[in-house]
């Protein structure tokens, strides 16, 4: 599948989606390609499957097509909200550098990008619907389960954050970021360390064992492998 | 208060014997076992929830005309999915739907005790607050206004001190009238963002009608937690309510820049924190007893002294008691019949001695072993010694992937492993409890220290004994190390409430341990009866003998033993004490060095130590685990004690 071979498939995805077929003509405008290399291409995507082509009566996609189609336009309108979301591209700007920048974009930075972006339904520009994914999956959010199961975190970085096993007996500081495994962050959160919850430094075993903290007028010991997630603010 | 007591008699419009649920639900620690001690007496059956390894407890009373049934629910933190206990605990009070839930809480730790309060109230369960230790709470300085807190939470609040029974009548008394009258719920509103998304969920589930079990506020709730059990049951029914709640929590996560769990849980503590606020007075006080008690036992010097101190003191207790009752019962059955495993004679009498030899197992194991040992238990545990001591040993316990809390089940492996495997519930995940658990069937229990004894300690002195100990430490370690690394998972790390020290109740003592003593007279008992008179009619008609010269090549060429041994290490899978017993009745000797050489006695105990779980702890390891873990902890013994067997074997050939 070569670059311009994509945007043939685009085009005639967008006549067809218009007026049922695509004539050459109309390809050939959309293209501002000559109707002569129109048509030979067309004949070569024809014998790969890709479209229905018949001299007179235009061509439509096929199923193997129409999912190449979809997907160059998924990847050229997420791009589009990236490059105008978060990079703050001008909208007019946007769609030729997402033209450029579609062919090139793997399925993998597409999928990422759809999560990093929160699953975009529009792009930005005439605010045309992003085509759903092709992932084996039933929801967005379980496609951000899935990814989850790496760091997660609750909180707000800050500077000067220091977590809770490098503080001594009897210091106090104010929550302020934990890091870890959901379960662990759930569990944390129903003991009552929710973020700018104020905790003071009970006891810190030796040989690198828990640490006994005082919240919310209860005793918590924690071990140090979590201890190192729970970072706070060092409040005198 | 039982039927007997008095009871008010009241112009009543319910007819004789109506019957009440109760149900009672809490934290951890916070007095709702002496609750349900107090209220149900007697009356109680201890069991399992159906197919999980969490003990239910119910029990019953009367009160007026009112026959109820009272349900001790796990003490949990929250309704989240990452334990048994908190998924038993919703399961129960969305579907049996009890005709009342008591709250139990503890008056000194209000705030954190009512983020559970408030999700009972999304469950929308009907209320009763019981704020117990209010005893300790005042000696904390804390004063609880408790007409505040009924306005606040819209919910009737009885102050008790349950150890000495006060205020129970009431909290029974408002409990019944909470279940027979339709008290107006108040409703508790979160914070705009969060309670707006709330709202909006609420309704979409209730016009789509989605036929569920629990309230539809508490389900939006746990939807926007991304509660995963939740989600996966609304799917089922309406993928678009799972739609629509996930673009709810983005939109909260995106404004408040958390994930929508957090946020949840935040709103639910602030909450809380705003009522703990306006409904108690905290006044200046001096460091209490407890207070110092805590720094002592959590003092870098003098927190490992007591430590050890309370881990020695449990061992000594389970030696030196045990040993002695032991003795003294075994010698007081053994006028009845002859305890040394007989092997020949008429068939009937070989195994009405297994019986009764088993019998006498059992007995010898429960009286002297496992009930001092629960008492004591129970003991360091309800007065919350256990928590500092499991605190300071939590650094070492990671080194095999547990945690501070799985010091317990391990010393209790000194006295017996069954009692030490089933306390393993303790710990929170599976994972660890199965760690613990293999960890436990290389602590050699008292049966296994009288082989090692009365093989090693009588003929070979004391300095081996202790060897084969220290050995069986290093092992432990080395083992547990391997298993950790070979058990897939990782460990979770320490989050323990460490509570307030208190004298321990005894009627919660004696009735823990009565109930924990109980489930393994039971299970042991069978086993033992049974076991015992199969394994010795067979031997009695000589089938062992194919078996154990089947097993030569590994006990004779590999072990360096006696070919017989292989009959007595089939014996010692019914109870490990017939390796020795055994031993002096097929060679009719008491003085094992003749048929033995030191080498191979020192072999033998050690095979003795390691080889296999007895026929109760293999039972009781299915019954936690299944029979895939049993039969692979099985396993791993069996090749452990193969391979160290062998290698102590060439080894002590060169040094003795």
């Amino acid at each position: 599948m070569t670059r311009s071979m994509e945007d043939y498939l685009k085009a005639v995805h967008k006549i067809s989606r218009e007026e049922e077929v695509a004539s050459t003509t109309k390809i050939s405008k959309a293209l501002r390609v000559a109707p002569a290399s129109v048509t030979e291409m067309l004949k070569k995507l024809a014998e790969k499957d890709y479209v229905k082509y018949s001299p007179y009566h235009g061509t439509t996609l096929t199923k193997k097509g129409l999912k190449i189609a979809e997907k160059t336009a998924r990847k050229h309108r997420l791009l589009e909200r990236f490059l105008h979301d978060v990079l703050k591209i001008d909208k007019i700007k946007v769609h030729e550098q997402a033209c450029e920048m579609e062919h090139t974009l793997s399925d993998d930075a597409e999928e990422s990008l759809c999560r990093f972006l929160k699953h975009p339904d529009s792009c930005p520009d005439d605010g045309k619907i992003i085509p759903p994914c092709d992932l084996k999956i039933s929801s967005c959010a379980e496609c951000v389960q899935l990814h989850k199961r790496g760091l997660e975190e609750v909180g707000k970085h800050k500077q000067n954050l220091i977590s809770i096993n490098k503080l001594k007996d009897g210091q106090f500081g104010k929550i302020s970021f934990i890091r870890g495994g959901h379960k662990v962050l759930q569990r944390l959160l129903d003991m009552g360390l929710t973020p700018g919850t104020r905790i003071s430094v009970l006891r810190v075993a030796p040989l690198g064992g828990p640490v006994v903290l005082a919240v919310r007028s209860s005793k918590l010991a924690i071990g140090k492998g979590i201890a190192k997630k729970v970072f706070v603010e060092i409040e005198e | 208060m039982s039927c007997h007591s008095e009871s008010i008699e009241k112009s009543n419009n319910r007819k004789n014997g109506e019957k009440l649920t109760i149900a009672l639900a809490g934290n951890a620690n916070v007095g709702k076992s002496v609750i349900f001690n107090q209220l149900t007496g007697s009356n109680q059956i201890i069991g399992n929830w159906p197919g999980k390894t969490v003990d239910r407890a119910e029990g019953s009373l009367c009160f007026e005309n009112y026959e109820i049934s009272v349900i001790d629910l796990p003490g949990i933190y929250s309704f989240s999915t990452f334990s048994l206990e908190e998924v038993v605990s919703r399961e129960y009070i969305a579907k049996e739907k009890p005709d009342v839930v008591i709250n139990v809480l503890d008056a000194s730790v209000l705030e954190r005790n009512l983020f559970f309060t408030l999700q009972l109230i999304e469950m929308n369960a009907p209320l009763v607050l019981c704020l117990n230790q209010i005893d300790i709470a005042k000696k904390k300085g804390m004063i609880i206004d408790k007409q505040k807190l009924e306005k606040a939470l819209g919910v009737p609040v009885v102050l008790t001190i349950a150890t000495r029974g006060e205020g129970l009548y009431e909290l029974i008394e408002s409990a019944v009238k909470v279940a027979t009258e339709n008290t107006k719920r108040k409703k508790i509103n979160y914070h705009n963002d969060l309670e707006t998304r709330i709202e909006k969920l609420t309704q979409l589930i209730e016009t789509e009608k989605i036929d569920l079990e629990y309230p539809s506020r508490w389900i939006a709730i746990k939807l926007l937690e991304g509660d995963t059990e939740i989600v996966k049951l609304v799917k089922s029914k309406s993928a678009k309510i799972v739609d629509i709640s996930y673009i709810l929590s983005q939109e909260l996560s995106t404004i408040h820049d958390e994930p929508c769990f957090s946020i949840v849980a935040s709103e639910r503590y602030a909450y809380a924190s705003m009522i703990t606020s306006s409904a108690m007075k905290q006044n200046e006080v001096k460091n209490t007893f407890s207070e110092k008690l805590d720094w002592v036992t959590t003092h870098k010097v003098f927190g490992y002294f007591i430590a050890i101190g309370v881990i020695t003191g449990l061992l000594l207790w389970t030696f030196i008691v045990g040993d002695f009752l032991s003795g003294l019962i075994s010698e007081g059955l053994s006028f009845i019949e002859p305890l040394d495993p007989q092997v020949s004679g008429p068939i009937v009498s070989v195994i009405w001695n297994g019986v009764f030899n088993g019998f006498v197992a059992g007995v010898t194991l429960v009286i002297p072993f496992v009930i001092p040992f629960y008492f004591l238990l129970a003991m360091i545990e309800d007065s919350g010694i256990l928590t500092r001591v499991a605190f300071m040993m939590d650094s070492v316990m990671h080194k095999i992937g547990l945690h501070g809390k799985a010091l317990i089940p391990l010393i209790l492996g000194y006295g017996c492993s069954v009692p030490a495997i089933h306390s393993c519930k303790i710990m929170e995940s599976r994972r660890e409890r199965l760690l613990a658990a293999f960890a436990i069937t290389f602590v050699p229990c008292a049966a296994r220290t009288l082989v090692i004894l009365g093989l090693v300690g009588v003929f070979l002195g004391p300095i081996w004994a202790l060897t084969l100990y220290a050995v069986d430490l290093i092992l432990i370690f080395l083992l547990g190390r391997i298993a950790m690394k070979v058990v897939p998972g990782k460990s979770t790390g320490l989050i323990m409430e460490m509570h307030s020290f208190k004298v321990p109740s005894l009627s919660v003592v004696s009735k823990q341990t009565w109930t924990r003593t109980k489930s393994i007279i039971f299970m042991v008992f069978p086993i033992y009866i049974i076991g015992s008179a199969i394994v010795q009619a067979l031997y009695a008609l000589d089938l062992l003998t194919p078996i154990s010269n089947a097993m030569s090549p590994l006990t004779v060429t590999w072990l360096g033993l006696p070919a017989i041994t292989g009959i007595l290490l089939i014996l010692g899978v019914v109870r490990k004490e017939f390796i020795l017993l055994g031993a002096v009745a097929v060679f009719g000797t008491t003085n094992l060095l003749g048929p033995f050489s030191p080498v191979q006695l020192i072999t033998l105990a050690l095979v003795a130590m390691l080889y296999i779980p007895c026929l109760s702890t293999i039972i009781i390891l299915i019954k936690e685990f299944g029979w895939k873990a049993a039969t692979s902890i099985s396993i791993a013994n069996i090749i452990s004690a193969i391979i160290i067997g062998g290698l102590a074997y060439r080894l002590l050939e060169i040094i003795l």
